[in-house]
């Protein structure tokens, strides 16, 4: 399964260790990303696969209980409505 | 990966209010008509509950996997006034007790279909639905009902324009909030996702899936980088921005269609407002340049907004059906209540707006004692409206029984609040009264 997860959140120590040491211990494999801040904003946004065997649910209720301890806003989607609305 | 499209496609979600207004699955009932009022009901029952049984389930899991939020999930079904019609049951309420039952246990949050097409004439079930109209409305809480009264082939049956007006005013009299769930249409369509609108015609195959966009914030920030440029360019921002919103459309259509192994049916192009900041149809108008929606140019703004979504969305979708245009309902959208209620719009304002786009007197209220006949007059104006120009065309009025202009109806959530409007108070009795059928236009010497 293909998906784009995106960051967002004030910017502070570690956000990447912790969001990429999430991922590692749900077998999920990051295949690009990219990192700017706006405005003190820290915007990460990553293309990640993992196995089509772990449901989608268990890597989001994860990244979703990950959002709350650090008070990020994590969001993960399929990649492919990126797709659908953008290309022809 | 594309960064700023992906930038782009969050934005829509998350600030312009994108969102899936409805899955409609669409379930035919003709095989479920009996003899026997009871049995058809159980056959009934079992059917939606079978076809419909994973409906909100997949619908919930495309939102959480793809992000796009699925605002309603609905069923359509085959008018009741035909399924109903083989059964010698007197009135048709229990019918709709059923539908609402199967609803609320399958979690959907409307069904349509309580419906009647009468443009020509009535059989028995037609009367006796229309008869039942009031009470099964009023007695459930996710049933919607219609009724078809004119076309452009067969001209407008006014005897049921004059019994429509006397049925909502029956409606309204116990709670004018019911007047919500029912439509009075002109050339109805068979596919339709939206409610209160929807049924599943008898053209159409025993179950499929229609889907209803909504992104009305979406063109409204598009537009608003095009400041001062040519109307060609707004035109195009439209086009191109429709294009996007309709191909998620088709996309969760796919998907859902798949998921639950039903044929995926059609994507209805309109744009519908909520009452939410910056989900409006008239912010839109507003920003290609009238001070006010209701000012003179809003009619032309309209037209051009309705024209560009349909040629965006065309090309986004495999195929498009339903009503298909941008709604223009007064309490669901925040811009044209405000407008209303500084007196910038008024009723013939808006039938004039109705000519040029879906899809009709929609979600206004109006004063408590006007006449049913008043009322069956602004039915038989839209439908004029739409039987001479070959469109859908639609009246959802809701007479604030007790109120008088400048108060106000709330009917909450997705469906908003609508200030009571005047209408004008002089009496179309006796053309009412006159009955018959008004026939069906000639299709040659357009002027």
């Amino acid at each position: 399964m293909k998906a784009i997860l995106t960051v967002l959140g004030h910017d502070q120590v570690g956000i990447v260790a912790k969001v990429s040491t999430r991922l590692a211990e749900l077998n999920v494999n990051i295949i690009d990303i990219s990192q700017t801040l706006m405005h003190d904003n820290f915007t990460m946004m990553m293309m990640v696969t993992w196995d089509d065997a772990t449901k989608f649910e268990v890597v989001q209720n994860s990244l979703s209980d990950l959002s709350k301890t650090t008070g990020l806003n994590i969001r993960i989607q399929r990649e492919e409505i990126f797709d659908a609305i953008q290309k022809l | 990966m594309e960064t700023n499209s992906i930038l782009e496609t969050i934005q829509m979600v998350s600030e312009e209010n994108l969102d899936i207004r409805t899955i409609t699955m669409g379930i035919s009932l003709l095989d479920c008509i009996d003899s026997d009022g009871k049995k058809a009901r159980q056959k009934i029952y079992n059917k939606l509950m079978t076809k419909a049984k994973d409906l909100v389930k997949v619908a919930n899991q495309i939102q959480s996997e793809y992000g796009i939020p699925i605002v309603n999930k609905r069923i359509s079904v085959t008018p009741i006034s035909l399924v109903a019609a083989a059964s010698d049951d007197k009135d048709y309420v229990a019918y709709a007790r059923t539908m609402d039952k199967a609803a609320a246990e399958l979690g959907v949050d409307l069904i349509g279909g309580f419906s009647a097409l009468v443009q020509k004439g009535y059989q028995s079930g037609d009367t006796k639905l229309i008869n039942s109209i009031p009470q099964a409305l009023t007695e459930t809480s996710r049933v919607c009902g219609s009724v078809n009264v004119g076309s452009t082939r067969s001209g407008i049956n006014l005897d049921a324009v004059q019994k429509m007006g006397t049925v909502v005013k029956d409606l309204a009299k116990v709670d004018p909030v019911n007047c919500m769930s029912l439509v009075i249409f002109a050339n109805a369509v068979e596919d339709n996702p939206f409610m209160a609108g929807a049924f599943h015609g008898v053209g159409e195959a025993d179950c499929v899936i229609n889907v209803g966009i909504s992104g009305p914030g979406v063109v409204k920030n598009a537009l608003e980088k095009v400041k001062g440029q040519p109307i060609d360019v707004v035109s195009e921002t439209i086009k191109k921005t429709t294009f996007k919103v309709t191909r998620m459309g088709q996309f969760v259509g796919n998907i859902a269609s798949k998921a639950l192994g039903v044929p995926f049916g059609i994507v209805d192009l309109s744009l519908a407002p909520t009452p939410n900041e910056g989900d409006s149809v008239a912010e839109i108008l507003e920003e290609i340049g009238l001070e006010s929606v209701g000012a003179p140019g809003t009619t032309a703004a309209l037209a051009l907004l309705n024209d560009a979504v349909k040629k965006g969305g065309v090309m986004a979708c495999e195929h498009v059906g339903g009503l298909s245009g941008a709604f223009i309902p007064v309490s669901e959208d925040a811009e044209m209540i405000r407008a209303v209620t500084a007196g910038n719009l008024n009723i013939e304002k808006l039938e004039a707006m109705t000519a040029v786009c879906s899809v009709g007197l929609d979600m206004i209220a109006i004063p408590g004692d006007t006449t049913a006949e008043t009322i069956s007059g602004m039915i038989a104006d839209e439908a004029a409206i739409g039987v001479i120009n070959n469109k859908t065309t639609a009246v959802r009025i809701i007479p604030a029984t007790g109120k008088k202009v400048g108060d106000e109806v709330e009917f909450g959530g997705l469906f908003g609040r609508a200030p009571v409007m005047a209408v004008n108070t002089n009496s179309p009795a006796a053309f009412i009264h006159r009955g018959g059928r008004i026939p069906a236009p000639i299709h040659s010497f357009k002027n």
